[in-house]
């Protein structure tokens, strides 16, 4: 096993990128995730990759859909602000089928919002984000290790199912140092015989495009990818459960939220309170197996969200409504602390009991 | 155990360093470990925090609220941070910078001029190492042996001049009194 080092969750992404076989970075500078363009900036150079800071953060993520293309591993990174104005591009990218690596580093919002940690860019990566019908693959990470496991999975999956996948992190996941270990080279070798290199005169034409002026054409590209999703929905839901055995009542939370929220399952435990957690690891596609099962056991659900609640509708899907859903929760770069968030767990216990 | 430290001051005087380092000789130590930065927007100036946790258990919320240990490098700093120590904490108080005592009666207070020390030393810029060695000299969070394996891994090589210095800056202020 390699060494534990310390790394920002910033740097571990871009690291872990390298290693992953990602060559081609395309980006425009945001806080809170300047650590990662920089990072690259530097290593990209001595391993003959691209760093190119471009003009703006369209052209940024034009330039990921044309490397996509050719069937190299790429990725662009931002904050909030930064991937609104990708999400033109990232439609296109889903529209074409191509693999790409999204990061996005959120802050507060909306507008230009602040520099601090939040999640609510939740509706904007799950539910499409741009224009028409599609998803990405949305991973939020809950530690640095994560950040950079998770960094390789991305890649993995968007290779494997041939679409673009996002990493969800905050400004804390991004500026927080924890020891990890970083992955080993990656060997993936995915077939990609639908890419854009070059026919040397001897296969036909490959065409990468999303546009189709023939409705039924259009139609059928959409049912195509929605049965596509279907699988992923089926295989690829991930979660952690915490302390849910015995749980009467049920905490989901995702990254920053989900490590505050532990504290506050402890310390509820020690109260005698039998509280567990749900965190979703994969955003998209949500994990509605396990919240399923859990609304047929506890008696209510917390979820504990740096927005104003958007998660929370997931929640409410996945569990039918069978039991109460409550929200906890701070906006703007503000943090619940784990107090605020065993208050909530209390106040749903008190009410029920 | 737990350990969680706060360390509070303004840009440029090293916050971050110091706080890397704790975590640095944590991480040699075999502890679990988060170091968490908070700053504004500014280059330079502005107010600078560092949260740093050390536990045997995996860390839960990185962010510190009510620390064990503040370390606190100038006034706004204290008055800021003073009321969340938890009870039976430790302060340590640069008191070159900051005039007044502590005013809570049921926390440890430490004293040291660490600025004062630094100039007195020719090393005008490491006050936040000093602070480092009386830290580790009342707390017994990290250990005091091995700091120079943990400084090797925060000093880029580029600069490895500044291992010497910054060894004896955390000496003065374990020996301080």
């Amino acid at each position: 096993m390699s060494e534990k080092v310390l790394m920002k969750g910033n740097e571990a992404i871009a690291e872990a990128a390298i290693r992953a076989g990602c060559r081609h970075y395309f980006g425009y500078p945001i806080t809170p995730q300047t650590e990662l363009a920089a990072y690259m900036a530097k290593r990209m150079p001595k391993i003959g990759g691209v760093f190119l800071q471009a003009e703006s953060e369209v052209a940024a993520i034009n330039m990921v859909y044309g490397v996509a293309g050719t069937g190299l591993r790429v990725m662009t990174s931002s904050s909030s602000p930064g991937v609104s104005l990708k999400q033109e591009g990232i439609s296109y990218i889903a529209g074409a089928d191509l693999p790409a690596l999204i990061v996005n580093v959120q802050r507060g919002g909306p507008g230009l919002g602040g520099i601090q940690p939040s999640q609510s860019d939740y509706f904007q990566a799950t539910k499409g984000g741009g224009h028409g019908d599609y998803h990405l693959i949305v991973l939020a990470p809950s530690s640095v290790q994560e950040m950079a496991d998770m960094t390789v999975l991305a890649f993995d999956l968007a290779d494997k199912y041939r679409m673009p996948a996002m990493l969800l992190a905050d400004g804390t996941m991004g500026q927080m140092m924890e020891p990890v270990v970083l992955p080993e080279p990656s060997t993936s070798t995915v077939e990609k015989p639908w890419a854009i290199t070059g026919t040397k005169m001897q296969r036909e034409h490959n065409c990468i495009n999303s546009l189709y002026l023939q409705s039924g054409d259009l139609e059928r590209t959409n049912f195509e990818r929605f049965e596509k999703y279907k699988v992923i929905e089926e295989n690829e839901a991930l979660y952690e459960e915490f302390m849910m055995d015995d749980a009467e009542y049920c905490v989901v939370a995702f990254g920053i939220a989900a490590r505050v929220s532990k504290n506050a399952v402890v310390a509820a435990r020690e109260k005698g309170l039998k509280v567990g957690m749900i965190r979703p690891i994969t955003l998209w596609p949500f994990p509605k197996k396990p919240l399923a099962a859990a609304a047929d056991k506890v008696k209510g659900f917390v979820s504990v969200e740096l927005s104003m609640g958007q998660m929370i509708e997931d929640v409410k899907l996945a569990t039918e409504c069978k039991k109460p859903v409550v929200l906890c929760n701070r906006a703007g770069g503000m943090i619940p602390s784990p107090e605020e968030v065993l208050a909530s767990i209390e106040k749903m216990a008190g009410g029920n009991n | 155990m737990t350990t969680q430290l706060l360390i509070a001051g303004f840009g440029g005087q090293g916050v971050l360093f110091a706080g890397k380092f704790i975590a640095y000789k944590g991480l040699l130590e075999g502890r679990q470990l988060s170091w968490l930065p908070s700053y504004g927007p500014e280059m330079r100036g502005g107010t600078a925090n560092c949260s740093v946790i050390l536990s045997d258990d995996p860390v839960g919320s990185p962010i510190v609220a009510n620390p064990d240990v503040l370390m606190a490098m100038n006034l706004p700093s204290l008055d800021k941070y003073e009321n969340d120590v938890v009870s039976g904490g430790v302060i340590i108080v640069d008191s070159t910078l900051i005039e007044r005592k502590v005013e809570r009666d049921d926390v440890k207070v430490c004293y040291i001029p660490a600025t004062k020390l630094a100039q007195q030393a020719d090393m005008p810029k490491l006050a936040n190492m000093i602070m480092v060695g009386k830290f580790i000299k009342e707390t017994n969070a990290v250990s005091y042996e091995g700091i120079t394996e943990a400084l090797k891994k925060v000093i880029p090589a580029r600069k490895a001049e500044m291992l010497d210095i910054n060894l004896k800056a955390i000496e003065i202020g374990y020996n301080a009194e």
